[in-house]
């Protein structure tokens, strides 16, 4: 571990803290971590601060790299950490698949509401009506709910936790890389500087204050109304199911095709 | 390095036969003769057929194909890939060419051996999907922004389709370098006589793996590499890097190190990757150069020329980029 590139107040370094727990409880050798990240201040959480490999990738894109890893080496914990931005903005169609393959990724999606290290430009997850540098007269669209989202595209393990509920969220991320299928927790995050200065927030604790006072768990949320719930953060685990996953039907497909050399030569090319 | 036993077992069934094959077809075959055990891809005509191929035949031989959601998760999987062991490769056309020059950039920068097959069709945009075309030569030499050098061979002919896709897989090993075949719809999409060869025949260039303690980002000009799970930590990253892969993105030389050298394992092996069929005559002073599929019908009317008394060279690329312009001029009058 060196120290941390972020800004005073971010949450990226409880995450970082959090997961480096939750590897440390699990009594994971980091020679099996292979951590792969994109284009972002969360991707600057495992990069390059762990003894561990890292693929820092382009932008959008850690998930469709962590998939040809996976399939390559399906023995390894292949850990994605990264931003809204990177993996619900410009990546969403990568997100979108590999849960719906449920391929057995971990996928930590830092929710800070705001496209930061550029600067405070609108995200797909700025709630409707918040001033950015790109809508400066307030957001015209309505925030993404990625965590449903990853539920209904099939994922076997989705949770949503803040940076408040840092024990919560350490169990959670236990679940999650132990979890065979594609696992997701988006981690909602506060940015004191890029976003703090849209919404008048500039320290952690203001922040803080608002998700314990804002959470609400999953189960009580699911009898209440959309009015009811808005502004309110969803908590908990969405979903824990087991299905199919990608590598092992992978694997499964080769042993049943596999030519044994002593097999009858065949002509299958096609002209 | 010879091929896998798995991989000579299986291929043994195809050994010196003659048959009768489309170009994309041999290229998925030339892949499997190349020792080729990953392809992601994206469906594209005139290329799709690579990937249905190997679809069919990889995991025969315990090898992996798969599609992506697009062209841009297919080219990122094969890098995924390829650090964690694979000789990996992707299939597309133009269109889909386009999406992936932003990754084909991380390659570079992360000398990432891969192999990416274009088989081109005419544009720009949708263009004519079905009709070939070739307009994507300069796209492969600079469709990824930054100062770069690429390696790219041109097959004109079936059978060069299963050759030059060995040639790929071994020349990204070579120099650590993405390697473009860059075939067209014309030859993708044709069908004709094919001798295969004997898969104990055939050399493969291995990856060369560091040595505890090596430099994998520096210190020689083709540095060494490591698979993810070798407990080598290596850091893999498409910013600017130092010789031990952390990124340094302030420091100018760091920047300019890098990037010359990159520039130079390319720059200074360009006389063997110039690879050209020539056919000269004394005292002409017309020459007709091609490549790919417009090759053979370019030969075609230089001999017939000739029986007309006229003096004309022919000369065919095979290897287009790096550009044969010391060759050019060395044999130019």
């Amino acid at each position: 571990m060196a120290s941390g590139p972020f800004c005073a107040g971010c949450g990226g370094g409880t995450v970082l803290n959090v997961f480096t727990h939750a590897i440390d409880e699990l009594g994971i050798d980091p020679k099996d971590i292979v951590s792969v990240t994109g284009i972002g201040c969360s991707a600057w959480i495992p990069s390059p601060y762990y003894k561990a490999d890292t693929l820092h990738t382009t932008h959008g894109r850690p998930i469709a790299f962590a998939t040809g890893v996976k399939i390559m080496k399906p023995n390894m914990k292949v850990i994605v950490i990264a931003g809204d931005g990177d993996i619900a903005g410009i990546g969403g169609n990568h997100l979108i698949h590999a849960a719906r393959r449920n391929i057995d990724l971990t996928v930590f999606l830092i929710n800070n509401s705001i496209y930061a290290m550029t600067g405070g430009q609108v995200a797909p997850t700025t709630p409707y009506g918040v001033r950015a540098t790109t809508t400066p007269y307030g957001n015209l669209e309505p925030d993404f709910d990625v965590a449903r989202l990853v539920v209904s595209a099939g994922a076997s393990y989705v949770a949503r936790w803040t940076t408040y509920q840092v024990f919560n969220l350490l169990k959670s991320m236990k679940e999650a890389i132990t979890k065979k299928g594609f696992s997701f927790i988006e981690i909602v995050s506060q940015c004191p500087v890029s976003y703090g200065k849209m919404i008048g927030k500039h320290r952690a604790s203001d922040f803080l204050k608002t998700y314990k006072e804002s959470s609400i768990p999953f189960s009580r949320a699911e009898k209440m109304s959309e009015k009811e719930l808005k502004g309110k953060i969803v908590i908990g685990k969405f979903v824990d199911r087991d299905r199919p996953e990608f590598t092992e039907s992978l694997r499964r497909l080769n042993k049943e095709r596999i030519i044994k050399p002593t097999a009858e030569a065949t002509e299958d090319t096609r002209g | 390095m010879k091929l896998s036993k798995v991989y000579r077992d299986y291929l043994h069934r195809f050994s010196n036969k003659t048959l009768f094959m489309q170009g994309d077809i041999a290229c998925a075959y030339g892949a499997l003769y190349g020792g080729c055990n990953f392809l992601a891809g994206y469906p594209i005509t005139p290329a799709s057929e690579i990937g249905e191929q190997l679809a069919l035949e990889l995991p025969k031989i315990g090898g992996y194909a798969i599609q992506m959601e697009d062209e841009i998760a297919s080219i990122a999987a094969v890098i995924g890939a390829v650090w964690s062991g694979a000789r990996a490769m992707t299939a597309t056309s133009g269109p889909g060419f386009s999406l992936m020059q932003e990754n084909i950039g991380y390659a570079i920068m992360t000398e990432t051996p891969c192999v990416i097959v274009n088989v081109q069709r005419s544009g720009p945009s949708t263009g004519q999907a079905t009709k070939p075309a070739q307009g994507d030569v300069m796209q492969a030499r600079w469709g990824t922004h930054g100062d770069h050098e690429i390696i790219a061979l041109s097959p004109s002919s079936v059978q060069e389709c299963l050759q030059l896709t060995i040639e790929c897989f071994n020349l990204a090993e070579t120099y650590r370098h993405p390697v473009i075949l860059l075939m067209d719809g014309e030859v993708g999409h044709m069908r004709e006589k094919i001798v295969m060869p004997d898969p104990d025949k055939i050399e493969l260039t291995g990856r060369r793996l560091a040595k505890p303690g090596e430099l994998m980002f520096g210190g020689q000009l083709i540095p060494p590499m490591t698979e993810f799970g070798a407990g080598s930590f290596v850091h893999v990253t498409g910013s600017t890097h130092k010789d031990n892969g952390m990124r340094d993105v302030e420091t100018q030389k760091v920047h300019d190190k890098l990037i010359r050298r990159m520039y130079e394992k390319i720059d200074k092996n360009r006389d063997k990757l110039i690879r050209v069929e020539k056919d000269y005559m004394e005292e002409a002073k017309v020459a007709v150069v091609s490549y790919g599929a417009t090759a053979r019908p370019a030969k075609g009317a230089v001999i017939q020329a000739r029986k007309e008394g006229k003096r004309i060279d022919f000369l065919r690329l095979i290897g287009i980029w790096p550009f044969l312009c010391r060759v050019w001029r060395r044999n130019s009058s």
